[in-house]
C-alpha cells in the first residue's frame, strides 16, 4: 500500500483547488485550511492513500461539517471536534476505520478529514462523494448507488453526540441530521454512514484531493509568475472556458434553508454584448448564455476571479466583480439516469434536459 | 458653516478653510516629526491672509495616514493581552493565528480564551466565565499589560459578554485601555478580533497623537471642537477617535474622494487621484467612496474594515520615465522630486520634467528640458493616460460612459478625453482635495446584524433605528440623517427566516 504524506504546500494548494470545486458553495476552506496550518506547526502530517490500496472488508469514515458557514464564521471550526464525531461513530459501530474520507471534496469539506485525521493517525483516501460541493445529503455517489443511509454521528464542540442510528432514505438522513445540526446552533461537526472498502472502491468518485491539489497547485504557480491562474487551471483540467464578464447583480433569497438566487453578468473581452445568468442554490446550477441554457449541473460550473483566479462564492460575490466562468467535467455516476435523478437539473428545480458543455 | 479640513499625510500637511460652502484658502506645509509642528505651520499659513481673524470656527476636521504607517511600519505600537470568550470553541485558532509572525510577535502580550459568547439567534454559547476572566484580569497586571482587546463569539449581536468582561478587567487592571470587538461591528470572529487587536496595540500611540493634535489647535488659538476623519468619509469626535484608531485607517484615499465630490459638485462619478507615486482610482456614490466589502488586510493582517474600494498603480508626479521604450513608472522618485528632477537640476526623467517641457506645468528650469521635443511628451502622455485608462476600466461597475474627476498633484497626468468616461473633470484645489475631504466630513452610524422571525421590510425599519440612534451618539444632527446604504442578506441553512441586515445612515455634525 503506498501512502503519500502531503506537505504544508500540497494542503495550501488543497485549500485553493477545493474552493475551486465547491463550484460556488460549501464554504471557503480557510478556516480549515488555518487549522492545518496549526496542526503542521505542531508536528502534525497527514498521508493520503489510493482507493484500490483498501482491502474489501475496511471500514472507511467519511468526514464533514454541516451548518451555515456564517456560523463557522464566529464559531470556527476545530480539528478536534471532527476527530471526536469519527470516534463517537466507531464507538457506536464497534469498528476501527482504517482511513477517512471526504463526503465532498469541493470547499471547506475539502480540507477537513485531513483535521480529523492529523489528530487520529490515520491515512486519508484520494475519494470523495460528490466530486464538487452540493447542497445535500442524497446528492452523492453514495446515495446514487443506494447504499445504507444510516447510522451518522454530529457532534457539537461543547461536547455534545448525537447518533441518527436509523433512517429509510438519504433525504430523510438529511432531515433529522439537519434537525440536530440547527439545535446545536446550526453548525454540526459529522461522520456520515460508514463504508466498506468494497462500497468506496465501488462507489467513490477517485483522484479528487489530488485534483484539488493539482488545480491549486496550477494557480499559485501563475499567481507567482504572474501568468494568466485560469488558463493554469484549464491546462490541468480538461474543463473549457465558457465566459469573462464583470457582476451586473446579484439577487439572493433565502428559502427552505438554502440560499438561492440569480447572478448577472455583463461580457467583457470576446463576450462583450452578451449576458450570463446563473441560477445557484448554494452552489451555481444552472448557466445560461443570452437566454439559452449553456451549462448545468452535473457539469462543474466554476465562477473565478478574472485576476486571482481563485474561486467566487454565491455569499461573498458582489457586484463589479470580474470573473471568469469554467466548465469542468463531472463525475461519470452521476451521469446516468439515476445520477441525474439525483443531482441533474430536474433535482433543482430546471424542467430542462441535461445535456453536457463537453458533448457539443 | 466655518470649518478647516487638515490632511497630515506623510509628506505633506494640507490645510483650507470653508466657509459657506466655498474653498476660502488652501495651504500645504511639511509634515513634521511631532505632528503639532507641521500642523502649527499649517494653520499659521492658512490664517496668514487674516481669514481666520476673530472669526468662529465650527469644527476642525484632521485626516491621518499615521495609524495605518504605524502598523504597516511596525512602530510605536503597544502590547496586547487578548481576551476571547468562546470557548470551548475556537480553541484551536487562538487570536494572533493569522498574523504575520513579525507583527505578532511585536504586539502579542499574552493571549487568555475562556467560556462565553453566544449564538447566531441570540441564545447564550456559554455562560461567561467570570472567575476565568478575573483570573486572567490578574495575570495580565502582573505581566504589566494595560492595553487589552476583548473578543466574544456573535458579539455584534449580543455585546454583553464582552461588556461584562470589560467591567471585570477594568477592577483589576488599573488604567487598562479596553477595546470591545462589539464596537468595530461586523460577523467574521477573527477578522473582528484582528481589528480589535490592531486598535489596542494603537493605544498609546492615539492617545499621545490626538493630544498633539489637541495642543496644535490650542496653541493655534483656534477655539473649536476636533474631529477625526474616518474611513468612511465621516467623522468622529476626537474623545471616541481615540478610542477607535483602527477606524482612522484609511481615512487619507477617503477624504480625497469626498473632496473630489465636493469641489465638482458630483456624487456619482469616477475619481482620479494623481499623488506622487501612486494612482487611486475609485468609484463614488452617492457622495460616498464605494467601499470593499471583502477582507481587507491592513499591514498582512485580515480585517473587515469599512474601506473604500480602491485600485492602486504606480503612476505619480514623481514617476520614473524612461523612452526608448517609452515606460512610465512604477518607481518614483517620491518626496525628492524637487531634487532629483531633471528640471530641478537631478538626473532622474520624470513625468514632471515632461509637464514642464510641454508647459503643463510651470515649475522648475525649463531650460534643463528643452531636449525633449513634442512628439516625445506626447508619447509619454500617451503611456500615461493608458495606464489610467486600464485602471478606471478596471473599477468601473457599470458599462456606460462615466464622468471621471481628477484630483491629487499629479493630476496632470489625466487627460481631457479617456475611452469610457463622458467626460474628464479637473477642479480648482484638486490639489488639496484630501484636506477639503476633511472639512466637509459628516457623521455616521452603523447596524449589521440578524434579524430572525420578522418581515423584511420590519428587519430593514429595525436596522435602520439602530443606525440612526448611533449616529446621533457619535455626535450627529438627527434632523440631517440620509440612509446611504442599505442590504440585506438572507441566511442559508439557518431556520426561521433569519436574515442580515447592514444599514449606514449620514448626517451633518450637530452644531455644538
Amino acid at each position: 500500500m503506498s501512502l503519500r504524506e502531503l506537505s504544508l504546500d500540497d494542503i495550501e494548494a488543497l485549500a485553493v483547488g477545493a474552493w475551486v470545486l465547491g463550484t460556488g458553495g460549501g464554504g471557503n476552506p480557510y478556516l480549515p485550511l488555518l487549522n492545518m496550518r496549526a496542526l503542521y506547526r505542531d508536528g502534525h502530517r497527514v498521508r493520503l492513500m489510493d482507493a484500490a490500496d483498501l482491502a474489501d472488508d475496511d471500514w472507511v469514515g467519511t468526514v464533514a461539517n454541516m451548518g451555515a458557514p456564517l456560523v463557522g464564521q464566529e464559531r470556527l471550526t476545530d480539528s478536534l471536534t471532527l476527530a471526536r464525531a469519527v470516534s463517537a461513530m466507531e464507538r457506536h459501530i464497534g469498528k476501527r476505520f482504517a482511513a477517512l474520507m471526504s463526503m465532498e471534496i469541493g470547499g471547506a469539506n475539502g480540507v477537513r478529514p485531513f483535521m480529523a485525521a492529523a489528530h487520529l493517525k490515520r491515512p486519508v483516501v484520494d475519494t470523495d462523494t460528490m466530486g464538487r460541493a452540493y447542497p445535500e445529503a442524497q446528492m452523492t455517489s453514495v446515495a446514487v448507488g443506494g447504499l445504507a443511509p444510516y447510522p451518522l454521528t454530529a457532534v457539537d464542540v461543547r461536547g455534545f453526540e448525537s447518533i441518527v442510528h436509523k433512517v429509510p432514505t438519504w433525504k430523510w438522513t438529511e432531515r433529522v441530521a439537519r434537525k440536530i445540526c440547527v439545535e446545536y446552533g446550526s453548525v454540526a461537526a459529522t461522520c456520515q454512514p460508514p463504508r466498506t472498502g468494497a462500497e468506496v472502491k465501488k462507489w467513490g468518485i477517485h483522484g479528487t484531493t489530488t485534483k484539488a491539489i493539482a488545480i491549486g497547485q496550477a494557480v499559485r504557480e501563475a499567481q507567482r509568475q504572474h501568468h494568466d491562474p485560469i488558463a493554469a487551471i484549464l491546462s490541468v483540467e480538461p474543463g473549457k472556458l465558457l465566459y469573462k464578464g464583470k457582476v451586473l447583480d446579484v439577487a439572493r433569497r433565502a428559502t427552505e434553508g438554502f440560499l438561492r438566487g440569480v447572478l448577472r453578468l455583463d461580457g467583457l473581452d470576446d463576450w462583450r454584448g452578451s449576458a450570463m445568468t446563473i441560477n445557484f442554490q448554494n452552489e451555481w446550477i444552472v448557466a445560461w448564455r443570452d437566454d439559452k441554457p449553456l451549462a448545468m449541473t452535473p457539469d462543474l460550473i466554476c465562477v473565478l476571479d478574472s485576476v486571482s483566479g481563485e474561486a467566487v462564492g454565491s455569499e461573498t460575490v458582489r457586484y463589479g466583480q470580474r470573473v471568469t466562468v469554467i466548465a469542468l467535467p463531472p463525475p461519470a455516476v452521476f451521469l446516468s439516469p439515476r445520477g441525474l435523478d439525483h443531482v441533474g437539473p430536474r433535482a433543482f428545480g430546471y424542467d430542462i434536459d441535461f445535456r453536457s458543455v463537453f458533448d457539443a | 458653516m466655518r470649518r478647516i479640513g487638515i490632511d497630515v499625510g506623510g509628506t505633506n500637511t494640507d490645510a483650507v478653510l470653508i466657509e459657506e460652502g466655498k474653498v476660502v484658502r488652501a495651504v500645504k506645509a511639511p509634515t513634521s516629526e511631532d505632528v503639532t509642528t507641521g500642523i502649527l505651520d499649517s494653520l499659521k499659513s492658512l490664517g496668514s491672509t487674516g481669514v481666520l481673524a476673530g472669526r468662529r470656527i465650527d469644527g476642525v476636521m484632521i485626516g491621518t495616514t499615521h495609524f495605518i504607517n504605524a502598523v504597516v511600519q511596525r512602530r510605536h505600537l503597544s502590547k496586547v493581552a487578548a481576551l476571547r470568550l468562546g470557548m470551548p470553541a475556537s480553541a484551536s485558532l487562538p487570536p494572533f493565528c493569522d498574523w504575520p509572525e513579525d507583527l505578532a510577535e511585536l504586539v502579542r502580550g499574552g493571549v487568555w480564551m475562556v467560556e462565553g459568547g453566544h449564538e447566531y439567534d441570540g441564545r447564550p454559547f456559554m455562560p461567561l466565565d467570570e472567575a476565568a476572566v478575573t483570573k486572567a484580569a490578574g495575570e495580565m497586571t502582573a505581566k504589566g499589560l494595560k492595553s487589552v482587546a476583548i473578543s466574544s463569539i456573535f458579539s455584534p449581536l449580543d455585546p454583553s459578554h464582552e461588556k461584562r468582561a470589560a467591567e471585570l478587567v477594568a477592577a483589576v487592571v488599573p488604567d487598562a485601555v479596553i477595546t470591545c470587538s462589539s464596537d468595530l461591528g461586523r460577523i467574521g470572529l477573527l477578522e473582528r478580533e484582528n481589528a480589535g487587536l490592531l486598535n489596542a496595540a494603537l493605544a498609546d500611540l492615539s492617545r499621545d497623537t490626538i493630544a498633539a493634535f489637541e495642543k496644535a489647535i490650542g496653541d493655534s488659538g483656534i477655539e473649536a471642537p476636533l474631529f477625526i476623519t474616518q474611513n468612511d468619509g465621516t467623522v468622529a469626535e476626537a474623545h471616541q477617535a481615540r478610542r477607535l484608531p483602527v477606524y482612522s485607517f484609511a481615512s487619507g484615499a477617503t477624504n480625497s474622494m469626498r473632496g473630489a465630490a465636493y469641489l465638482s459638485g458630483l456624487s456619482d462619478a469616477m475619481v482620479v487621484d494623481v499623488g506622487g507615486t501612486t494612482t487611486d482610482v475609485g468609484q463614488l456614490k452617492h457622495g460616498f467612496p464605494r467601499e470593499a466589502n471583502s477582507v481587507v488586510k491592513v499591514g498582512g493582517v485580515r480585517t473587515l474594515f469599512r474601506m473604500p474600494d480602491l485600485l492602486s498603480i504606480g503612476l505619480g508626479g514623481g514617476s520614473h520615465v524612461s523612452l526608448d521604450p517609452v515606460k512610465v513608472g512604477p518607481v518614483s522618485v517620491g518626496y525628492r522630486l524637487l531634487k532629483d528632477g531633471i528640471a530641478f537640476g537631478g538626473r532622474q526623467l520624470t513625468t514632471t520634467d515632461i509637464a514642464v517641457a510641454s508647459d503643463v506645468l510651470k515649475l522648475g528650469d525649463k531650460g534643463k528640458v528643452a531636449h525633449l521635443d513634442a512628439t516625445t511628451c506626447q508619447k509619454v502622455f500617451a503611456e500615461a493616460a493608458r495606464l489610467a485608462e486600464e485602471a478606471i476600466d478596471r473599477m468601473k461597475t457599470e458599462a456606460g460612459d462615466v464622468p471621471l474627476i481628477a484630483v491629487g498633484g499629479g493630476a496632470f497626468l489625466i487627460p481631457d478625453k479617456l475611452p469610457g468616461v463622458s467626460k474628464v473633470i479637473h477642479v480648482e484645489h484638486g490639489d488639496c482635495a484630501n484636506a477639503v475631504g476633511a472639512a466637509i466630513a459628516q457623521v455616521s452610524g452603523e447596524c449589521d446584524q440578524i434579524f430572525k422571525d420578522m418581515t423584511r421590510t420590519d428587519a430593514i425599519a429595525a436596522a435602520q433605528s439602530i443606525a440612526n440612534d448611533r449616529a446621533v451618539a457619535a455626535g450627529a444632527d438627527a434632523k440631517t440623517l440620509s440612509t446611504i446604504e442599505s442590504e440585506d442578506m438572507p441566511l442559508a441553512y439557518l431556520p426561521g427566516n433569519s436574515v442580515r441586515v447592514r444599514v449606514r445612515v449620514v448626517g451633518d455634525v450637530a452644531a455644538s
